[in-house]
């Protein structure tokens, strides 16, 4: 197995958390792992993004080429990397955000309404996390439930409010996936 | 001890600290940036000194003064910085004090910009400051390896008496990977030469000096300086081959650029091509026996470097004209290419 996976977005909208997650989760159910920001003079509005790579064998240049699934966030990043996607390989799309459709016909294509489901989930800051969700339950590369460990594990003490609420949008996401196929 | 997903930066920070590092002086610079940022906020804890300077090269001679007194000392910066930093490496070379100095290197020249680059080979490995001098030069090509050469460069410099150091780029120290810290050691290193006083008797004392007006004085050292140079040559050699012996084509690649090579490697395998790889740990001293080990009709030797070619001098070295040597370079921050590495090679074994 080997899944290579770029988040693309605006700065502020948790894309590089999104590429946090699945190193993570990759990382806790026991295989190999890196994680590369897009390093640049960023700054919130900006854009942002970041490469992951998750596999059963030792991972090579953490920089990517090309890549099985594309997770975009606004308009500009699914400009920038709808062509780095394989043949055969999937595109999420928050298409709360973007109103252009993918013009490639050789990927899966999937239209996540991310912002309205956050809402809708009572977390309006959750979109990352509906992503993520969408992008675990199509792709299968990790489980859901060691995304909530996870969450459980971020947001402690005083943030222990939003684990709730972050676990709803992952399952958000993921249920919005199963509507979709 | 478990492993954790850390970023290089933090690692090469948390390795120092485990390490024995008692010491920490530096200057913010972008892409090191977290470096000292972890610094700041574990060190003291751990019972050290987290020192900002008010620049690059008053942090250099406070290392020098640490370091003198016998303290585990480091400081770490990005490429102009490093500039920066080499009157106070030549005195430190001069003076004979070790310390760690750690370059997460970006796209020079001048300001450059701070995306990752490979173009600082030349300052790190030739000794990038006045006078006859090399010192340990030591590049990391994973977060666990970070940690593990970090800890290694603090004994070298303790053995040999001179800075050691370790060089990374932009993405080495953003990466985030899995590595295993070990837990802090507290070092006794024997240091009778140190200014700490407690070492000679009264009346006496030990001198840290970096000017010696008499010939004969300046060449004795040199001398000293040379010998221990010799030893390290000897002794400190580092590097990984992949398929060297076998291989029509080898790659010779470090740090972030030798991880390019080794997809490369996949994708030729999987074509059913013979290529190999040589990865330089130590660039100074330079791996020159692994060149030994490539076959007569070998079809080229392939500096791969994010730079617009300056290790590949060492490998023509290396090589010394047994194979054709041949380079592929990207400047200015952008990343090798795979696949680009990959049709170069091909084309060499297709006799273009």
């Amino acid at each position: 197995m080997l899944e290579q996976v770029i988040v693309a977005g605006f700065g502020g909208q948790g894309v590089l958390r999104i590429g946090q997650m699945i190193t993570y989760a990759g990382f806790a159910e026991g295989k190999e792992v890196t994680w590369a920001p897009s390093y640049g003079p960023e700054m919130r509005g900006g854009t942002a993004n970041c490469s992951c790579v998750i596999s059963d064998e030792p991972i090579g240049t953490p920089v990517l080429m090309e890549a099985n699934s594309i997770i975009v966030m606004n308009l500009p990043s699914l400009h920038k990397f709808e062509p780095v996607v394989i043949e055969g390989g999937k595109l999420f799309i928050n298409s709360s955000i973007i109103k252009e459709k993918a013009t490639r016909t050789d990927i899966s294509v999937f239209y996540i309404e991310a912002s309205d489901i956050a809402a809708e989930a009572g977390n309006a800051l959750g979109a990352n996390m509906v992503m993520l969700g969408a992008y675990v339950a199509a792709t299968g590369i990790v489980q859901l439930e060691t995304l909530y460990d996870l969450v459980k594990q971020t947001f402690t003490g005083s943030k222990a409010k939003f684990v709730d609420s972050n676990i709803e949008c992952i399952k958000a996401g993921a249920e919005a996936i199963k509507a979709l196929v | 001890m478990a492993k954790k997903l850390m970023k290089g930066n933090e690692a090469i920070a948390a390795a120092a600290i485990s390490a024995g590092a008692t010491h920490f002086f530096g200057y913010p610079i972008t892409p090191q940036s977290e470096l000292i940022e972890y610094m700041a906020r574990e060190l003291p804890k751990a019972g050290g000194c987290f020192l900002q300077a008010e620049s690059e090269v008053a942090a250099s001679y406070m290392v020098y003064g640490a370091g003198g007194a016998g303290a585990r000392v480091i400081t770490s910066t990005s490429s102009p910085g490093l500039a920066l930093k080499q009157e106070g490496l030549t005195y430190m070379i001069s003076a004979g004090i070790p310390c760690v100095v750690v370059n997460i290197s970006r796209g020079g020249p001048g300001l450059g910009n701070i995306l990752p680059a490979q173009s600082d080979y030349f300052m790190c490995t030739r000794g990038g400051g006045n006078g006859d001098y090399y010192h340990p030069c030591f590049a990391p090509a994973s977060v666990q390896e970070c940690v593990d050469l970090v800890r290694h460069a603090f004994d070298v410099a303790d053995k040999y008496r001179m800075p050691v150091l370790v060089l990374g780029d932009g993405m080495t120290g953003q990466m985030m990977e899995p590595c295993e810290i070990p837990p802090r050691q507290e070092v006794k290193a024997d240091k009778p030469w140190a200014a700490d006083g407690n070492h000679v008797a009264r009346g006496e004392h030990n001198r840290i000096n970096a000017m010696d007006l008499q010939a004969d004085v300046l060449e004795a050292k040199n001398e000293d300086i040379q010998r221990r140079l010799k030893e390290i040559a000897e002794t400190e050699v580092m590097y990984e081959t992949v398929d060297v012996e076998d291989a029509d084509i080898v790659f010779v690649a470090y740090g972030t650029s030798s991880r390019a090579v080794k997809n490369v490697l996949s994708k030729a395998k999987a074509e059913g091509l013979k290529m190999g790889l040589i990865r330089p740990i130590s660039l100074w001293p330079f791996p020159t026996e692994a060149f030994d080990k490539i076959k007569k009709d070998c079809k080229a030797v392939i500096a791969v470097e994010q730079s617009c070619g300056q290790m590949v001098e060492d490998v023509r070295l290396a090589v010394l004209g047994r194979w054709p040597v041949e380079f592929y370079g990207r400047s200015g921050g952008n990343p090798i290419i795979p696949d680009d590495v990959l049709k170069m090679a091909k084309d060499i074994l297709g006799g273009k």
